[in-house]
């Protein structure tokens, strides 16, 4: 982990040298450098879940957009369609993923144009957003996303998982930011190939029950996607039922007194 | 005036290990299957190794976004190579290749470590071993990624392999059969596996020789 951070911001510190070097004075003084690139995100979604269940893909992601340590929008739709076949789910900026909506937007509709009876499946459009995702961050630009990308074409299952700097991989179950250290543990555990969509349901709320517990940015308003060969369903914005009294809630430090 | 930093890393190890070894007919190329980030396991099931010719198996570990920027590139450039001169390339040949191709970002380089192996013309098994940057060498034996400290001195041992410096060149491929090589890498990884947190889960095993290709899976432990 450190060598490739120095190697990492040694480079990056080279580049900005260069940036800034050429730029006047006052702008050295302002507080963004080179305004053109991102920097740090502004407003986040937090994580998002996928699983592959027996007819398909569920996704689960909660409808909060926060700025900073505010919870300062909670009626963000994470969950979106993209063309016949798959459904994407988003964390981190919000507003680079009104823009990959608009790139897959394009890249959906020029698909469309060839009409060739041919439509883009899940694994094409993972494909195109690694690529995407890639490329802005050799650019040192990146879009600020952590992205699931799920579908099904021709009776075949995909869920894919790609970030800001274009790792990504597939697998049965994906999960973005605090997801990972949450959610996959307890997929890892209880996932099967034969889910029906009523198990799979029950297992994406356990793991979103966990995350409200622990992930600070989470907020108790969510959706479940569903994409099967016939198609893709966005359910309405529920809460989960949580339950405040555990013992190990309402006495945390017991057996480790001085710790919180 | 202090200048800024980033607050991102272009960068980041998704660990990993790929061993190769020559043998006088056949060479093994192997990698395990976990892909990481910080603590975390991302996924327990992802191949390494990519197939850039009929007789060239490329095992990287490093970078996974860059690993497979550098496949796409080698593969396009051996598809351009086939229709240009109707056959396939050598494994010297795509050795070269994959230097060049490192050494042309050095200035932003490709995070991959890089183990080639495959047959050469007389079909002996040969393998190159990579640096980020596209300085390479002809060897008998490699190790590169997480778990290469952990295997490199056990293979120094058991392979016995001559010194470099020797007059005339010594052979450096290994006396050992095919299935003993085999053998020496899945003992390899499994001990490597106990040591390196980021090794482990499966190792994925290409075997090359004359008759074509073999794989092979061995399940490694998965803490």
């Amino acid at each position: 982990m450190p060598s490739e951070q120095k190697l990492g911001s040694a480079i990056v510190d080279t580049v900005f040298a260069n940036m800034v070097s050429s730029q006047n004075e006052s702008s050295l003084l302002s507080s963004e450098g080179d305004s053109q690139r991102t920097q740090y995100p502004y407003v986040t979604g937090t994580s998002v879940i996928g699983i592959k269940y027996k007819d398909g893909i569920l996704m689960a992601a909660d409808m909060g957009g926060s700025y900073g340590s505010t919870i300062r929008y909670k009626s963000v739709e994470r969950l979106k369609q993209v063309g016949k076949h798959s459904l994407i789910g988003a964390s981190g900026e919000i507003s680079d993923f009104q823009e990959i909506l608009r790139y897959l937007d394009e890249l959906i509709l020029h698909d469309s144009m060839w009409d060739d009876g041919n439509s883009l499946g899940p694994k094409e459009v993972h494909n195109y957003l690694t690529r995407v995702l890639y490329n802005r961050r050799n650019k040192f630009d990146p879009l600020w996303n952590s992205l699931v990308l799920g579908g099904v074409k021709n009776g075949q299952k995909y869920l894919g998982s790609v970030s800001m700097i274009g790792v990504h991989f597939e697998d049965d179950h994906v999960a973005t930011g605090f997801g990972n250290h949450l959610a996959r543990p307890i997929l890892r555990e209880e996932w099967r190939e034969d889910l029906t969509f009523e198990e799979g349901v029950k297992l994406l709320e356990k793991c979103m029950r966990n995350l409200l517990y622990r992930d600070r940015s989470a907020v108790n308003k969510l959706q479940i996607a569903k994409i099967t060969e016939e198609g893709l369903t966005i359910s309405q914005p529920y809460s989960l039922k949580t339950f405040w009294n555990f013992a190990a809630f309402k006495n945390p430090t017991v057996g480790a007194e001085g710790s919180w | 005036m202090t200048k800024e930093h980033a607050n991102w890393s272009p960068y980041d190890n998704n660990g990993g290990t790929c061993v190769a070894i020559a043998g006088a007919d056949y060479c093994v190329i192997a990698a395990d299957t976990r892909m990481s980030t910080g603590y975390s396991i991302l996924t327990r099931d992802y191949s390494k190794i990519c197939k850039l010719a009929d007789k060239s198996f490329m095992a990287s570990s490093g970078f996974q976004a860059d690993v497979k920027a550098l496949q796409k590139v080698l593969s396009s450039r051996h598809l351009i190579y086939q229709h240009q001169h109707n056959k396939q390339m050598s494994c010297p040949a795509m050795a070269q290749l994959l230097s060049n191709t490192l050494y042309y970002k050095r200035f932003f380089p490709y995070y991959a470590f890089n183990v080639l192996g495959g047959l050469d013309s007389e079909g002996k098994g040969c393998v190159f071993t990579y640096d980020a940057v596209g300085s390479y060498e002809r060897v008998g034996y490699s190790a590169q990624g997480s778990g290469a400290t952990l295997i490199t001195p056990f293979l120094d041992n058991q392979l016995k392999s001559p010194s470099p410096l020797l007059l005339p060149a010594k052979d450096a491929v290994t006396p050992l059969s095919e299935a003993e090589a085999v053998d020496l890498v899945k003992t390899c990884f499994a001990s490597a596996t106990e040591r390196d947190i980021y090794t482990g889960d499966s190792v994925e095993i290409i075997i090359l020789n004359a008759n074509g290709v073999r794989r092979e899976s061995e399940q490694l432990r998965k803490d």
